[in-house]
Parts: structure tokens; C-alpha cells; sequence
């Protein structure tokens, strides 16, 4: 395999994975930005994951390409409905977040099963039709060297998600909305006296993750899984969430972060095509993500750098 | 608004939750036109009609208190151990390896050996977390969350790669072990209808009388709570935060692990590669909420969850509804267990003690009104 070729499988491969993580860590970041932890990213992804793939089973007939791109948007749509739940019992119920976080995941891999049986009689769904597959951009492919590796057979969603993540980050940094979002995560107290709608700004934070999540899932099952089960999403989620603290809570690092850990992703898959990696154990690989985020956590951050009120709710007094 | 004292309370949001968990499956089911009463009937007299039924249940709940009570003594240290699934599997592959690994040793040497080198496997990844905690206030959250998928690879590696393959049937499933290194008792299971309950079991409920000491009648007890009630305080006392934070989550981890050897060494007899986290560990965090981190709750609790699993088993295949039902009621009683604040709201406290007592009952009061209008 040629240099270029090698390099060209190794950011594909990476960017497929990335995907997923990028727009799910992105929903997290929003999320615990606002003062809500979620650690339910997992069940959301797995819900998004559920609605998109039924989405794309009924409508690939007649919808075509566009098929994946909708069926992601569906995942969206369903997973903020589900993050409903979290919000609701998180930001009126004075649910604890950690254990209302646990409910989605709990609940999700269960009711999507639950439904795909009661839909089709099986456990898990067909394989679809249409899912992303590769995207080459037009003219830009053909750029020499630069062309077959970041531009040719390469994943669109991936482009989609960084192309989000920089917006994202800008309307969290540079917009009134996001400095609302961010105060009600440091100070809810002081976001509320200046007149900053607190459970109005949680539900944003906390819906946008559902929603982001969803598009998470439904990418991960269109791009990668190709069908439903309940070992359609395992542990992305978490990975996800993971990304969000890696990067600091930051739209652009949880971006950045979960670009590595889709690289560290890729290079346990398809590790023994390349030369040095194929040496290496897979199970080095395949932990790799999980124990490079504990070593950072603990010799980069020492303590927690988490928006102040992350994880506490806020009971607005009379 | 029924008035009620404070412990009466206690009992009734548990119990409020199930009954309202127990209707969230109801609807789902009515939804997809499946018969609720059916269900729920067919998954009683499978788990608790006869002989065979009530052996598995007790089963099932084996392992799920040993899992729970590990959740409970870090939670009362003010620690969320959601590593609980790794910490089991950890305890698991250890104790069935060692097992599988000395069949000729005596049986009163090789199960002791295989039990407590199990339960500290599972003390060892939990003290991983407990240890960054303390030393560097890495959240223990995240640390047990990666430690389980962790564990999880370096299982399947230890099985695929490590293991001698004298030990294995293929590359993913060990051999039975000896009835040596075996909780297996047939007396038992005999009289309970030829089920896999095991010896486990008395070693669990040793352990909830254990956990029930340690944490009401011992100073380490004491210091855990204290330490999960206010760290600050208690450093102020002179106890070490850092001791107990590593300590607590030691032991949690611990109970964690022997929950994973009750399942080799007792249900299954052998281990298999695992292909995601362990449900005992999911669960007993599940219990472990239900329960209110007391003994006894978790006793009651890992009881019902697992009539509800093995009921659902059960539910399947006389009813034909489809035995995810069972999940999704156990999450739904989390979440009522989660939002108990508002189930509060339904009751009145009897005497009011001080007068901010009185003052949060009557804002409990005008927020419950609100909600009616």
C-alpha cells in the first residue's frame, strides 16, 4: 500500500467514526454548558440510532439518497423528545443528574428493541439500503495528494459535524444566547437576578444535546451498524461524553477529541491493513481511547474544570 | 395529601414508585396492543409459582445484592460507582481462571482462594478510581465509566490470547470447573426443582448483614458517611478524606467483584467472553436506588427485580410479549425513584419538628397546588 493510500484509509476510516462522537460530544458540551450533566448521551444515541434506522427501512424506497440525511434528522427529532425526560426531571423534578442520566440509558436500548419487536416480529432490524457510504466533493478531490486523502471517498457527515462544531462553538462563545447559557452553567443565581430565564436556558442546553445526540446515533447506525439491535450502540455514547470533558467543554476541543478518539476507534479496526500498527496487540488499540482519557484527566486537568454549576439544580425561590 | 411521619415516607416512595413503574409498562404494553394483566400475571406465577420459579429468583437476586451493596457503601461515601459491571466481570474471569487453573487443590482451600482473589479483582479496579479521586479529584464517574469498557477488552484479550487453551473449550467459552471450586450444592438446587441456586446466596446475605455492620455499628462505617456527608466537616474531625474516599470504593469495588464470582462460580460454571458491560452490574445500581442504600432495602429490592426478570423470562413465552417490557419497567421505576421529590409533594410530613420544616412543607404545599390548578 502507498504511503498516500495508507494515509487516505487512515482519515476516512477515522472521520467515519468520528461522526457519530463529534455530534453527540457536541450535544454534550451544550448540555453540561447550560448546568446539566448528561451522562444519558449513551441511551440518546441509542434512541436516535432506533428512529433512524426504522426511518430509513420504510423510506428508502421512496426517498433514495436523501434517505440517511433524514433519517439522522429523524434520530434528532426522537432524541430530543427523549431528552425530554431527562430535562423534566433534571430541571423541575430535582432529579439528581447522574441517576436521571442513568434512566435514558437504562431506558432507551430496551424500548427501541421493545418496539422493533413489536414492529417486526424480530430483534433486530434488517440491514438498510441506503446508507451513507463514501463522499467524494467534486473538484476538490482532484487536488493532488491532498485530494485522495482529506476529499476523495470520504465521510460526509464527518465534514457536516466539524462544520457544526466551529458554528456551534461561535454561537456558545459569541452570541447573547450563549453567554446566557454558559451563566446558567457558572452562576444560576446571578443568570437568574439579571433576569436570565435558568429553566428556560437548561431545557435549550439540555434538548440540544437530545437532539445533537440523536443525530449522533442515527449517523453511527447509518454510517457504521447498518441495522438495529441492542449492541448497536456500545459505549459510543459514553466515548462521547468522555470527548466532552477531554475537551474541556468546548464545542471546538469535544470536536478535536473526538476526532482522536474516532482515530483511536479506526486504528483498532482496521489496524492489522497497516504496517507497524498490525504489530501491536488489538486489545492496546482497542482500550487505548479509554485509558489515554483517564491519564489526561488525571495529568492535565487534576481537578475538575467542569462549568461551576454543572450537575446542581437550580430551585428558583419565590 | 395523606399525612404521614417521615419514615412512613420513606417506605411509601418506593413502593409509589414501583406501582407507577409497573403502570408505564402497562400503557407501553396497551399501546402495542399486548394484554398488560396477562402479562404481569403469567410473569408472577412463572417466577413465584413453583419450586423451580422461586430457586431462580433467588438466583437471579444473587448476585444483584452483592452488586447493589457495593453501590451503596460508595454512594454513602458520597461516590457514584457506576463501574460496577467491570468490577463484577473482573471478579468473575478471576475467580473461574484460578479455579479452572488449580483443580486438584481441596475444596476447602480452592473456593475460599477463588471467591476472595474474585473479590479483590474487582476491589482493585474500583481502587483505581478511588485512588485518582483522592489523589488528583478525577471524577469517579468518568474513571469507572472507561475502567469498565477497560475491563471489558482486556477480558476478551486475557480469554482469547492469554488463556491456556487446556483451560478453554474454544476461544471464547472456559470449561466447567470442578464441583471443587464450585458453589454448586445439589441438595439445593434439588429441592428447589432442579434451579441453579447456589450457595451463593447464604454468602450474600452474610454479606448484606456485613454491609448492614459495617456502615450502622463500626467507626470505618461511620467515617464513610461522614465523609460522604461532608468532606469538609469531616477533615475538620481529623478523619482522612483520602483514606476513606480509596476505602470505600476498595470495599464497593469488592462486593462488586464478589458479585461477579457468585455468577461464575454459582449460575453459570464457567465464563464466556462478554460482548458488553454486565447486566448484574446496571442492576444493582438499580436495586441499590430502589433500596435506599439500606440492607434490608436491598434485599426487598433485588428480590422484585428479579421476579421481574425471571417472570419476564417467563412472560415471553407463555404470553408472547416481548421481555424487553421488563427493562423498561425497572427504568421507569428508577425514574420515579429519581424524581421522588415530586412524589413527596403527595404527602405531609405528621409533626413538624422546626419551624423550616414547616416553612418547606408549606412551599412543598403552594408548588403542589400550582400543579393541580
Amino acid at each position: 500500500m502507498s504511503f498516500v493510500a495508507i494515509l487516505a484509509l487512515l482519515v476516512s476510516s477515522t472521520l467515519v467514526y468520528s461522526a457519530p462522537l463529534i455530534f453527540t460530544a457536541l450535544g454534550g458540551a451544550y448540555s453540561e454548558n447550560s448546568g446539566v450533566t448528561n451522562i444519558g448521551l449513551e441511551g440518546i444515541m441509542t434512541i436516535g440510532a432506533f428512529a433512524a434506522i426504522v426511518f430509513n427501512l420504510t423510506c428508502a424506497s421512496t426517498l433514495g439518497k436523501a434517505t440517511p440525511w433524514l433519517g439522522a434528522l429523524i434520530g434528532g427529532i426522537v432524541g430530543l423528545i427523549f431528552s425530554l425526560l431527562h430535562a423534566v426531571a433534571t430541571i423541575n423534578f430535582h432529579a439528581d443528574h447522574i441517576i436521571s442520566g442513568t434512566v435514558l440509558n437504562l431506558m432507551a436500548p430496551p424500548l427501541g428493541v421493545f418496539l422493533i419487536k413489536a414492529m417486526y416480529d424480530k430483534g433486530q432490524t434488517e440491514n438498510i439500503t441506503q446508507s451513507f457510504g463514501y463522499f467524494s466533493f467534486p473538484g476538490l478531490a482532484d487536488i493532488p495528494i491532498i485530494g485522495p486523502i482529506l476529499f476523495k471517498s470520504t465521510s460526509a457527515p464527518a465534514w457536516v459535524a466539524i462544520l457544526v462544531a466551529i458554528v456551534l462553538w461561535w454561537v456558545l462563545y459569541k452570541t447573547r444566547f450563549g453567554l446566557r447559557l454558559r451563566a446558567c452553567g457558572e452562576n444560576p443565581q446571578a443568570a437568574d437576578t439579571l433576569g436570565v430565564n435558568v429553566y428556560g436556558m437548561r431545557y435549550a442546553g439540555v434538548l440540544i444535546s437530545g437532539f445533537l445526540g440523536g443525530i449522533g446515533g442515527g449517523v453511527f447506525a447509518e454510517a457504521i451498524a447498518g441495522n438495529f439491535s441492542v449492541s448497536t450502540i456500545v459505549g459510543q455514547g459514553f466515548m462521547a461524553l468522555a470527548a466532552v470533558i477531554f475537551g474541556k467543554w468546548n464545542p471546538i476541543g469535544a470536536m478535536l477529541a473526538s476526532l482522536f478518539f474516532g482515530f483511536a476507534q479506526s486504528i483498532s479496526i482496521i489496524g492489522n491493513q497497516l504496517p507497524f500498527f498490525n504489530h501491536i496487540p488489538a486489545v492496546y488499540m482497542q482500550i487505548a481511547p479509554y485509558v489515554i482519557t483517564i491519564i489526561v484527566l488525571v495529568f492535565f486537568f487534576g481537578k475538575s474544570v467542569a462549568p461551576a454549576a454543572d450537575g446542581e439544580n437550580y430551585i428558583k425561590s419565590k | 395529601m395523606l399525612k404521614v411521619t417521615a419514615k412512613t415516607r420513606k417506605i411509601l416512595v418506593p413502593i409509589i414508585s414501583i406501582i407507577a413503574g409497573f403502570l408505564v409498562g402497562a400503557v407501553i404494553m396497551l399501546i402495542w396492543n399486548y394484554n398488560p394483566l396477562t402479562a404481569y400475571s403469567s410473569m408472577f406465577t412463572s417466577a413465584l409459582g413453583n419450586l423451580n420459579g422461586i430457586g431462580e429468583t433467588i438466583r437471579e437476586a444473587t448476585p444483584l445484592i452483592f452488586t447493589a451493596v457495593g453501590f451503596a457503601i460508595a454512594s454513602s461515601a458520597g461516590f457514584f460507582n457506576i463501574g460496577l459491571p467491570g468490577q463484577a466481570q473482573a471478579g468473575w474471569l478471576t475467580s473461574i481462571w484460578i479455579v479452572l487453573a488449580n483443580p486438584h487443590l481441596p475444596k476447602v482451600v480452592l473456593l475460599p482462594l477463588a471467591v476472595i482473589a474474585g473479590g479483590l479483582a474487582g476491589a482493585i479496579v474500583a481502587g483505581i478510581a478511588g485512588y485518582l479521586r483522592a489523589q488528583f479529584g478525577t471524577s469517579e464517574v468518568i474513571t469507572t465509566i472507561m475502567l469498565n469498557y477497560i475491563v471489558l477488552y482486556t477480558c476478551q484479550h486475557l480469554m482469547q490470547q492469554v488463556m491456556s487453551s487446556k483451560l478453554r473449550l474454544d476461544t471464547d467459552t472456559t470449561k466447567t470447573i470442578a464441583a471443587n471450586g464450585s458453589l454448586k450444592i445439589n441438595w439445593l438446587s434439588k429441592l428447589f426443582g432442579d434451579s441453579r441456586i447456589n450457595a451463593g446466596i447464604f454468602l450474600a446475605l452474610i454479606a448484606v448483614v456485613i454491609f448492614w455492620y459495617l456502615m450502622k455499628k463500626t467507626t470505618t462505617g461511620f467515617e464513610i458517611r461522614a465523609v460522604g456527608a461532608n468532606p469538609f466537616a469531616s477533615r475538620y474531625a481529623g478523619m482522612s478524606t483520602k483514606k476513606n474516599i480509596i476505602l470505600s470504593m476498595l470495599l464497593s469495588g469488592g462486593f462488586a467483584g464478589l458479585g461477579g464470582v457468585v455468577q461464575g462460580l454459582g449460575t453459570y460454571q464457567n465464563y464466556f467472553t462478554q460482548t458488553a458491560s454486565l447486566d448484574i452490574g446496571w442492576d444493582g445500581l438499580s436495586v441499590a436506588l430502589l433500596g435506599g442504600g439500606t440492607a434490608i432495602g436491598i434485599l426487598l429490592a433485588s428480590l422484585l427485580f428479579s421476579i421481574l426478570k425471571i417472570g419476564g423470562l417467563g412472560m415471553q413465552t407463555i404470553a408472547g410479549i416481548p421481555y424487553e417490557i421488563v427493562s423498561i419497567v425497572i427504568a421507569a421505576i428508577i425514574f420515579f425513584i429519581a424524581i421522588q421529590y415530586v412524589i413527596g409533594l403527595m404527602f405531609k410530613n405528621k409533626q413538624a419538628k422546626s419551624p423550616l420544616v414547616t416553612q418547606s412543607n408549606s412551599a412543598a404545599q403552594s408548588i403542589a397546588t400550582k400543579g393541580e390548578e
